[in-house]
């Protein structure tokens, strides 16, 4: 076993944490738990950018992160207020039955 | 950098936890295994030298996100989905092709990580990553983003207010 954890751990980590997060949006039918595996991905990006900043002394992936972080607030606000209206008129959040535009 | 047995000890955890989100039926157990997996991620922000970033962690993500989500699962009552039947031959069709997919992913990541050097300085020099360096690259380097990030905060702010309005009673539903 190495003395410190080399990046190519981190990098292994986050990939199979974004995969499992892929794996739920394509798999789930729950619309909230898609949302959550959306998260899921966001946050192991956002891992390896703060691996990364540390592994090369550079701030700016740190910087990063907290658009990511913007972002992701942001987007999730958004999509569960359409996941209420789309309750609304469907009574359902699954997301085979949500498979028309007309409301 | 870190311990590697604390790197192995929270990867098993934090995989775990995105694994419980998963594969579990009640979206509420979903939530609170993500609380879990954002909790082990803000532990490696701080093995990893930013420790202000693991508090942004815990209270935006932790504080705000999940109880949100628990906020609109318990609102809609969508704890459990409507069994729809049983799965079709499309379904299981389905979940062939996303577990090759990620199969193929994880393979290939993997590959690539073996072919690398493996080289790495044991002592890479530590950056100040205090809040207030923060803030200096965040005002200086990235000031048009921010201003950016704040635009995109008041559309959605905006957009969740105008989806949320019910029509007034008396106006055609």
């Amino acid at each position: 076993m190495p003395s410190t954890v080399p990046i190519e751990w981190y990098v292994a980590l986050t990939v199979i944490m974004f995969t499992i997060g892929a794996l739920g949006v394509l798999l789930r039918r729950n619309a909230i738990v898609i949302f959550m595996s959306v998260e899921l991905m966001l946050n192991s990006a956002n891992l390896l950018f703060v691996a990364f900043a540390r592994y090369l002394s550079d701030l700016q992936g740190q910087v990063l992160v907290f658009f990511v972080i913007t972002v992701a607030a942001a987007e999730v606000a958004v999509g569960l207020a359409l996941i209420v209206v789309i309750f609304r008129t469907k009574h359902s959040i699954n997301i085979d039955e949500i498979n028309v535009l007309k409301g | 950098m870190g311990n590697p047995l604390l790197f192995l000890f929270l990867a098993v955890i934090a995989v775990a936890a995105a694994l419980g989100m998963l594969l579990s039926r009640n979206a509420v157990h979903s939530a609170l295994f993500l609380v879990l997996n954002f909790a082990t991620i803000a532990v490696f922000y701080i093995v990893l030298n930013a420790p202000f970033i693991a508090m942004v962690q815990v209270i935006v993500y932790a504080g705000a996100i999940v109880v949100l989500f628990l906020f609109v699962i318990m609102l809609l009552g969508a704890e459990r989905l409507r069994a729809l039947g049983t799965l079709s031959g499309a379904d299981r069709w389905q979940r062939i092709l996303a577990g090759l997919l990620a199969l193929a992913l994880v393979t290939v990541t993997i590959v690539a990580l073996l072919q690398g050097d493996g080289a790495g300085s044991e002592t890479i020099p530590l950056i100040d990553s205090s809040p207030t360096a923060l803030g200096l690259e965040l005002f200086s380097s990235y000031l048009l983003p921010f201003e950016v990030t704040g635009v995109l905060l008041l559309a959605a702010m905006i957009g969740v207010v105008v989806l949320g309005m019910t029509k007034k009673r008396g106006e055609d539903a």
